[in-house]
């Protein structure tokens, strides 16, 4: 894929251009965010959104800009690490069960029969009654439920290409099963993962928001936007701005992903592409 | 009468042409054949014929039916060609619902076209050759033939004028092929129907047809009768494809050495059923017991239906599988089959049948062709680099080819380069598993000379996996006939299919569809 | 080989499979928590308590048993119903489980059932008119549903139905044998809360799988029969389309019941979350491990009735014996 191919998506352009633009955001609250998240007055709570906090301000007088930036950055790098977690450890499972078949697969195919009976919520119950309520918590959790998903990508994409006689080409000229599948397989279906992992970390924003709210994620004085629903969720029906404001942020962010996704599947597979002309043989 | 008047067809994807400027026109009571290798717009056509194309075609010029212009209306046009046209395609693995029973299928087109009743499927199911009890099966439980079959007599439920067949038998093995054929020839006669047949086989054509079309490139290059077009062709194409059907002798003076080269001894591979649940399932013996030999510098060839183990015997002895009992002896070297140590590996190849599927489609030319040079440690960079030269201009091919991908590739040079991969090694035996039957026609007879320049030039050993009895006879030595797992006759190829001792390859040689007249 | 024996091998398979991984599920929860640091018996009992009431509490809970012995009481203590008692309520865990999963259970059906009735018709629709504007509006939508975080739009319609419009409480629950009908209406904001987000799913996932059906030969074949794409694709391709569908379908219930523990907060239900929330900040292992399971249980089962469902709906399923 190249840069022009990307220019012919715009779905693709548009949910790229969203995302990179709250990652941005994200990232710069980092170094500099409007007002510091921890700045509490009470003389400037519940501020509407004006010239001075752009979003307001909240029940304890913190920016309201402020806390979604931040909020934002602890969501995508929840979403992230998990995203990373599942795939790093579900793909070469996958492969794994690929290339091995056997005792191999079945093992694998158990435990992700396994994997999917956990929701993530049950995993952050698990973690949470043993280490306790965080941040970690909730990574761990989305990374365990991310596992299975990836491990099944793979495996299906790689039982796909494994039947191509370059496979068998490869095992002529003497290579080893890890390197068919470090060589041969893996590279076609980056693709596949590719598009599973922007899936992926949608939802992850989205469990992260869910597990901060109920108060197994994120614990204060971090913020992350599920987090901030929290916070708003007994001065909901009063100010329904401090809930909206995040809630907003969310669905955007999760949207963007989401065309980004599409477009990506669009631009990468090109069997999807050219399915007009599936139907005529000759 | 024409019952189908096509003017000035042409049919566009994005503004690429696929078919352009086609005007046919096809009597009642023709049986006319389309002619055409892949790409041509022959299948295209007969989808414009049935208002079935793609929704993104952009499509002008003017189709008739029976004198009236094909309906603007989508139910109209439906109604008009579950009717009066009957279609039969390409694949009977896809073209059947997988969950619905065939005769349910049937009975659904006998309804749609206001007639009823089970004796009505029944009575077409007898007509192309299966059995009543056949209706309550799925479509999984039939074989290619019988789907086939089934696809036929769906097409028949509404008596139609018309029918198109778009490659009906290429997914079929031989024998299946020649009986759909027969039993399509059959019912039009005795249905007095129309029949457009579409194929890229000008034998079968020639054994169905009276009238005939070539196309290429969405064009139409010539038509006329069988006959005279066959005979006489007068456009350089379709003599090229008339050429192809003839094949030529390609052995030179004999070059057999009097050394064993292979030895297959007592080789059988069992497959169990089931898995991980092997409970009270049979192991299906795909190759059972087999012996052979290969002499150096001999064209050996395996032929037989599919599923006869003729594939599952040549990659064990390139050393793909592993068998179950018995041994092999290459050269010397005594193995099973993976176990085959990497040293002796690269005295062994393989050429693949799919030159699309043989090309990791993410690695250059250069690094797919280097691939087997792992199996010869001792060479450094330059020697390297010149096996790869070497083996591509074999292969009559250019050395800045090599930093190309797959997908620049035609079907016939990519088969080019699988023969240049199986070469890059220096090889002894070269094991070519149906190595013409994925390409066109035209270019079948390119790829066939090559192999036989190759094994004069370097001395190769070949092994051929076929079931096209005339490459066989063009190319092997001796011929080896494969069925369930065991090789029942043997013989020189002029002396085998003259007279023919086994059942098998009986019915294979009265398969064959005759030549075309000259 | 009768037509029967390859089905019921299908059958006990997937049982077999489903008990299988129940078992080892189970195993991992009383590992994890049986790992905890700490001492229960001393946390029950506080800091202040005397060693020997420690151990004489210790014995009384079976906390020096051996692990096997323990796993196994408590596995064949739960196929009698037993469940033990919460160390801390000082019930049967059995009840307190039962008396939630009355909220929690018609929750996630209710959700599930409005969920498929909105999704499927809807991407069947977006798919039969693929390409035209009735097919972007309705995946604007669902690209939209997708991204709304359950709990949120739970929020908002309180604010639009229970709020401004008052036709719904906007939350608390009324215990079934006092005033069904006041808990049937306190239980639709939480299951149209929960559904619409997976209804947006679903159309999705039936959007596609009968787009690529579409593309398929049978469906050309069913065309050539005389059938315009609509009629081909509503004989021939649904059907199809629905094996896709029905794995998401079991994903969507395990994902339905896990909103639920999210959701009944929003509403102030008496549902399993609020249950396991209250069993972890007092450390009742007891009820938390026999809750997770049976959250696990349920999920699992459902698996199971999807595979089952697929081996009725696909016959080719029926015989594979691999």
């Amino acid at each position: 894929m190249n840069w022009r191919s990307v220019f012919k998506h715009p779905g693709l352009t548009i949910g790229l251009a969203a995302t990179a633009l709250f990652a941005m955001l994200a990232l710069l609250s980092l170094v500099w965010t409007p007002y510091p998240i921890a700045d509490i007055s009470i003389a400037r709570r519940f501020a509407t959104p004006g010239a001075e906090h752009w979003l307001g301000t909240d029940q304890l007088g913190r920016d309201m800009l402020s806390l979604i930036m931040s909020g934002t950055l602890t969501s995508f790098t929840v979403g992230a690490i998990a995203v990373l977690i599942g795939a790093g450890i579900g793909v070469p499972l996958g492969l794994a069960a690929a290339i091995y078949g056997g005792p191999v697969e079945w093992v694998v195919l158990r435990f992700s029969d396994l994997a999917f009976a956990f929701p993530a919520v049950v995993i952050a119950i698990l973690i949470a009654t043993l280490m306790g309520p965080g941040a970690s918590n909730a990574v761990i959790a989305i990374g365990i439920f991310n596992v299975p998903v990836f491990a099944q990508v793979a495996r299906g994409g790689a039982l796909a290409i494994s039947t191509l006689d370059f496979v068998a080409a490869a095992r002529l000229a003497g290579l080893r099963k890890p390197m068919i599948a470090l060589l041969h397989l893996l590279p076609n279906i980056a693709s596949l993962i590719i598009v599973q992992g922007t899936i992926q970390l949608s939802l992850g924003i989205l469990a992260e928001a869910g597990l901060s709210y109920i108060g197994l994620g994120t614990q204060p004085p971090a913020t992350s936007l599920g987090l901030m629903l929290r916070d708003a969720q007994s001065l909901f029906l009063i100010h329904p701005w401090l809930s909206l404001a995040p809630g907003l942020a969310i669905v955007v962010i999760v949207i963007a992903l989401n065309i980004a996704g599409d477009g990506l599947r669009d631009a990468l597979d090109p069997r999807l592409r050219n399915r007009g002309l599936a139907n005529v043989a000759g | 009468m024409s019952l189908v008047e096509i003017e000035n067809l042409t049919i566009s994807f994005g503004g690429k042409p696929a078919v352009s400027g086609l005007s046919l026109s096809i009597n009642q009571g023709d049986r006319f054949g389309v002619i055409g290798e892949s790409g041509s717009g022959k299948s295209l056509t007969a989808l414009a014929i049935t208002g079935l194309l793609p929704e993104d075609a952009e499509v002008s010029g003017t189709i008739r039916f029976d004198g009236a212009p094909l309906p603007q209306d989508e139910k109209a046009m439906a109604r008009l060609r579950g009717q009066r046209i009957g279609m039969v395609f390409q694949e009977p693995m896809t073209a059947l619902n997988p969950l619905m029973r065939v005769g349910a299928q049937i009975e659904e087109a006998l309804k749609l076209n206001g007639q009823d009743g089970d004796s009505a499927v029944v009575g077409l199911l007898e007509e192309v050759g299966l059995e009543a009890r056949h209706a309550a099966r799925f479509p999984h439980q039939l074989s290619g033939g019988q789907r086939q079959r089934v696809m036929i007599a769906m097409a028949l439920a509404s008596a139609p004028d018309l029918m198109i067949a778009d490659e009906p038998t290429s997914a079929l093995d031989v024998i299946t092929q020649r009986m759909v054929l027969d039993l399509i020839r059959e019912i039009c006669d005795r249905r007095q129907m129309t029949l457009i047949f579409i194929s890229h086989d000008m034998r079968a054509v020639a054994a169905l047809c009276d009238r005939i079309a070539v196309l290429r490139g969405g064009k139409l290059v010539e038509s006329g009768t069988v006959k005279a077009v066959l005979s006489q062709p007068a456009e350089a194409y379709t003599q090229k494809l008339v050429a192809a059907t003839r094949m030529v002798q390609r052995q030179g003076e004999p070059h057999v050495a009097d050394k064993t080269l292979l030895e297959v001894d007592h080789l059988t591979r069992a497959f169990s059923q089931g898995g991980f649940w092997r409970w009270g399932t049979q192991p299906l013996l795909a190759v059972n017991d087999v012996s052979l030999s290969v002499s150096a510098g001999e064209c050996l060839a395996l032929v037989g239906p599919s599923g006869c183990g003729k594939t599952t015997l040549a990659r064990m002895i390139v050393g793909l599988d592993s068998a179950t009992s018995g041994q092999m002896q290459f050269e010397g070297t005594v193995y099973r089959g993976g176990d085959l140590p990497p040293a002796r590996r690269a005295d062994l190849s393989l050429v693949f049948q799919d030159p699309f599927g043989s090309f990791n489609p993410r690695l250059s030319v250069g690094q797919s062709l280097g691939e087997p040079l792992r199996l010869l440690p001792g060479l450094d960079h330059d020697e390297h680099d010149q096996r790869l030269v070497d083996a591509i201009e074999s292969v009559g091919l250019e050395r800045g080819m090599l930093t190309r991908f797959p997908h620049e590739f035609s079907g016939g040079q990519r088969q080019r380069l699988a023969i240049a991969r199986a070469l890059v090694t220096r090889p002894s035996l070269v094991v070519l598993d149906e190595p013409v039957s994925a390409l066109d026609v035209s270019v079948r007879g390119d790829v066939l000379d090559l192999l036989a320049r190759l094994q004069n030039q370097f001395g190769l050993t070949y092994i051929i996996i076929s079931h096209d009895l005339d490459m066989v006879a063009a190319m092997a030595d001796r011929v080896l006939v494969m069925e369930a797992g065991k090789i029942v006759e043997e013989g020189k190829p002029a002396a085998l299919f003259a007279a023919p001792q086994h059942r098998l390859t009986k019915a294979l040689m009265e398969a064959r569809l005759p030549d075309l007249v000259s | 080989m009768g037509v029967l024996r390859p089905m019921t091998l299908y059958i006990l398979r997937r049982i077999f499979g489903f008990l299988v991984t129940l078992l080892i599920a189970a195993a991992v929860i009383f590992l994890l928590l049986d790992l905890l640091p700490g001492d229960p018996a001393r946390f029950i009992l506080g800091i202040n308590a005397t060693p020997e009431a420690v151990a004489a509490l210790r014995l009384q809970m079976g906390l020096d048993d051996p692990a096997l012995l323990r796993f196994s009481n408590w596995l064949f203590g739960m196929l009698r119903g037993d469940f033990g008692l919460s160390q801390t309520q000082k019930l049967p865990v059995a009840g307190l489980i039962a008396e939630r999963m009355a909220v929690t259970l018609p929750l996630t059906l209710f959700a599930m059932v409005i969920s498929v009735a909105i999704g499927l018709p809807l991407g069947i629709l977006a798919a039969r008119h693929r390409g035209k504007p009735v097919d972007t509006a309705l995946m604007i939508l669902a690209q939209t549903g997708v991204a709304i975080p359950n709990f949120w739009f739970g929020m908002l319609l309180t604010l639009l139905f229970a709020v401004t419009l008052r036709w719904l409480p906007p939350g608390g629950f009324t215990p079934w044998n006092e005033d069904a009908w006041a808990s049937l209406r306190g239980l639709v904001l939480p299951s149209l809360a929960l559904a619409l987000p997976q209804a947006a799913i679903l159309a999705r996932v039936m959007r596609t799988a009968l787009v690529d059906v579409s593309s398929q030969d049978f469906i050309r074949t069913a065309r050539a029969k005389g059938m315009t794409f609509g009629e081909a694709l509503w004989r021939h391709g649904v059907r199809n389309a629905l094996l896709p569908v029905l794995t998401i379908l079991g994903l969507q219930f395990a994902f339905l019941i896990a909103g639920t523990i999210i959701v009944e907060n929003v509403f102030y239900l008496p549902g399993l979350g609020r249950l396991i929330f209250t069993a972890i900040s007092e450390r009742d292992l007891v009820l938390v491990r026999s809750a997770t399971i049976i959250l696990v249980l349920v999920v699992s089962f459902t698996m199971l009735v999807v595979d089952l469902a697929y081996g009725l709906v696909d016959p080719r399923l029926r015989e594979r014996r691999a």
